[in-house]
């Protein structure tokens, strides 16, 4: 399987409500909330592209943007399965 | 396609408070219907009231905000009238069953078709964080100053024994379970229950001294656990996930169409010249 | 029905004649307008209903469903529909006050429905197998808030049949639900029924929207005459239907203005309409110096009466009301302007007498000839309050 690239992090800051979810469950700390409490990706280059983020986001504010999926973002769920650190 | 197509953008952000699992339970559905290919003419999504039932609004599919505790009861008009619709009813606890439960259990009993998804944040939000019938004893509501005394039902088993043909339970916290299920939920023939449990940081969290919606989360991590997984042998007080009833029984729909098939031929054998087609006609407004 | 096959008017069909229950009649009436889906839950006086529908709706490929309850019952015709049907319940009382919630919620989502109430003594449980015109009031005010609604009756199974079609156009034609107050006389005495050829009353179906797919559709806007094109559920425009107060999308809104505006239209559309919608007969009422005011299976007794004391040279007439809501007002005022006295003959406490009294230019001239004890009212009993307001004795 071909691994995914990061391309971007999609952030809708009047979306996102600062909950911090996604901060805390990042398996490489890539996120993190600035002074206005809006997340911003400030180590995008660890970022493994498992989604954990983006399918935890209660506001649907985040989203993943990889080289091979583009804009479509067909990916599924099972790609992130692979790399992800969800526990039983 | 994207996300953002499975719903009303005009309408976010949502309305639900910062942390509040019911929009990860609208994720983990809208990433459902989109993996498995739906025709968003195909859905609709009915709700009651409370936290829970405002999801309706927000997604790009036929919806129905009705009255509390009566989604199922609107949505079995809809789904017998029109078979070949998907029909998704998210409903909060209380919704559900509390002021729901004899819907709950009836439309389970009928096993018809119909997705039910119980966002169990085992409180009532909107109306300010009074107990609800999943919030279990000795709990803190603010109906509950002295902590509750209140038995909890315990879903699965309320719906296994009611009579749907699919039963599950997962977590905000694993949302990719989360969506499988609900892929698996929404593609059975029958009556499907998923309890997705959810976190309520504003009041139930609150109350209870659980923090806010990050340690909630890590909660449901620590306190549930997989179906034949070693921690839940292990541990047998832990929550158990994953899916518990998969079967085929007859579904409503299909029963009653054998039904009118039945009545339409001792008919005709009693009256041949009767006219059995639709006199409905179809009018259109020159607007 | 094909052209070169003529068909006689005054020879009348004999397997077009039944002999039937009004429960029956009102089933007939149904399924003539095109009803294909019902929700009920046993309740006397009306259960008949329920029965008959769920032998006839599948044959003609309809559908019938038993809820678990009234309220159930009500909600789940309101989701059949919005996928583009015709739709009923039936019930009594007590079901129709479970009923009042998700009526409402028809009044302000605008769901097109018909709810039968064949009305039994009351309140509470009363009593399910004896006449009452207890529930007058509950149809126009049971459900909380401020809205408009159309409720009809018929004292005679021909007129239960036509007005249950009319119940259906109406309806369809004003988005709202449509009470039919019959009771349990009317429910369950049996009489002749003629059921027409198809075509020969009017039958009104949805108006359904022609804005095209991938075109913005407000399910809300009314059109300039008031009417708003439906969409089916399972069609090309997916919107929003919710019990709140809600914008042209369907979606909540709180804004102060959406919220006037959508009370107005609620209650406008039926309110201005109320001329149209105004339903009755008169019965010797040309000159009556006595005008008796009547509906349901009471206004049998009432025309018995007329005709009894028109033929002895007295000058009774009555106004069956076939409308009770909205109330026709300008219809009472104008057939009781000339009469010595009004009689609101009916089997409650009164409550269309107070509508009356409302709207007459002389109050006082307005008595009730009722009764409440499960029997029906008799002539005599009518005759025994007009001797005492003609001052003749009893």
């Amino acid at each position: 399987m071909a691994r995914l690239k990061l391309k971007e992090h999609l952030i809708n800051r009047d979306w996102c409500k600062g909950c911090n979810i996604c901060v805390h469950f990042c398996p490489k700390h890539v996120l993190e909330l600035d002074s206005e409490e809006k997340v911003v990706a400030v180590r995008p280059e660890d970022c493994i592209c498992c989604r954990l983020c983006e399918l935890r986001c209660p506001d649907l504010a985040i989203e993943v943007i990889t080289e091979q999926s583009d804009h479509d973002a067909t990916s599924t769920s099972e790609d992130a399965v692979n790399t992800s650190e969800q526990d039983d | 396609m994207a996300i953002k197509d499975y719903i009303r953008q005009r309408y976010f952000p949502q309305m639900w408070c910062p942390g509040c699992g019911h929009g990860t339970i609208l994720n983990a559905l809208l990433r459902a219907v989109d993996e498995l290919g739906l025709d968003k003419n195909s859905i609709v999504m009915t709700s009651g009231i409370g936290c829970s039932a405002r999801i309706s609004g927000y997604v790009d599919f036929h919806s129905l905000h009705t009255l509390h505790g009566r989604a199922l009861a609107f949505a079995t008009g809809v789904k017998l009238s029109k078979p070949e619709l998907k029909l998704l009813v998210p409903m909060g606890d209380g919704d559900a069953l509390a002021i729901g439960g004899n819907h709950f259990i009836h439309a389970a009993r009928r096993n018809i078709d119909i997705t039910a998804i119980i966002m169990n944040n085992r409180i009532y939000g909107m109306t300010g964080g009074q107990y609800s019938p999943l919030s279990g004893p000795g709990k803190k509501a603010s109906t509950a100053p002295y902590t509750t005394i209140d038995n909890q039902f315990d879903v699965v088993n309320l719906s296994i024994a009611a009579g749907a043909s699919f039963v599950a339970r997962s977590t905000t916290y694993h949302v990719l379970e989360c969506v499988d299920i609900l892929k698996r939920a929404i593609q059975h023939k029958g009556f499907s229950v998923v309890e997705i449990l959810s976190q309520c940081p504003t009041h139930y969290g609150r109350k209870n001294k659980e923090g806010d919606a990050v340690q909630m989360l890590e909660f449901q991590k620590k306190t549930t656990a997989k179906l034949g997984s070693k921690a839940l042998e292990n541990d047998p007080t832990l929550i158990p996930r994953g899916v518990f009833v998969d079967i085929d029984a007859p579904e409503y729909c299909e029963e009653y169409d054998k039904i009118m098939k039945r009545a339409m031929k001792e008919t005709l054998q009693k009256e041949p010249l009767k006219n059995f087609g639709n006199q409905a006609n179809q009018t259109c407004d020159m607007a | 029905m094909t052209d070169n096959i003529k068909t006689d008017e005054n020879v009348i069909k004999t397997n077009n004649i039944k002999f039937v229950q009004g429960n029956e009649a009102c089933v007939e009436g149904a399924l003539y307008a095109g009803i294909n889906f019902f929700a009920g839950y046993p309740i006397t006086p009306s259960t008949e209903i329920a029965e008959l529908l769920s032998k006839r709706l599948p044959e003609k490929g309809g559908k019938f469903i038993q809820m678990e309850d009234e309220i159930a019952s009500m909600c789940a015709i309101i989701g059949a529909s919005l996928t583009g049907h015709k739709v009923m319940t039936a019930t009594s009382g007590p079901g129709f006050s479970l009923k009042q919630e998700a009526l409402g919620y028809a009044c302000m989502a605008e769901i097109p429905c018909v709810v039968v109430d064949v009305q039994r003594g009351g309140p509470s449980t009363g009593n399910p197998t004896h006449v009452s015109q207890g529930d007058i009031y509950q149809a126009r005010w049971g459900t909380h808030g401020d809205h408009a609604i159309i409720a009809l009756t018929a004292s005679n199974h021909q007129d239960v049949f036509e007005i249950t079609v009319d119940a259906f156009n109406l309806a369809e034609t004003y988005r709202t639900p449509v009470i039919l107050l019959f009771d349990e006389v009317i429910g369950h005495m049996r009489e002749k029924l003629v059921i027409p050829e198809q075509g020969k009353l009017p039958i009104v179906d949805r108006l359904r929207t022609s804005v095209k797919k991938g075109v913005d559709y407000h399910p809300y806007l009314p059109r300039e005459d008031g009417r708003l094109p439906m969409s089916d559920f399972g069609g090309e425009h997916r919107y929003n239907v919710t019990g709140l107060f809600h914008d042209m999308w369907g979606f909540p809104s709180n804004n102060p203005k959406v919220v006037r505006e959508l009370l107005h239209h609620l209650i406008d559309k039926i309110d201005n309409n109320a001329h149209a919608i105004t339903r009755y007969k008169e019965h010797y009422l040309e000159g009556a110096e006595y005008v008796l005011i009547s509906y349901g299976s009471s206004a049998r007794s009432a025309i018995h009466l007329a005709k009894n004391r028109r033929e002895r040279g007295e000058k009774v007439g009555v106004l069956e009301l076939q409308s009770i809501w909205p109330f026709p007002e300008a219809l009472v005022r104008e057939k009781c302007a000339n009469a010595k006295a009004v009689i609101v003959v009916e089997m409650n406490m009164g409550q269309v007498m107070k509508e009356v009294k409302a709207c007459v230019d002389n109050p006082s001239k307005v008595f009730l000839a009722n009764r409440i004890d499960n029997k029906l009212i008799t002539p005599t009993n009518i005759k025994t309050l007009l001797r005492m307001i003609q001052g003749r004795g009893v």
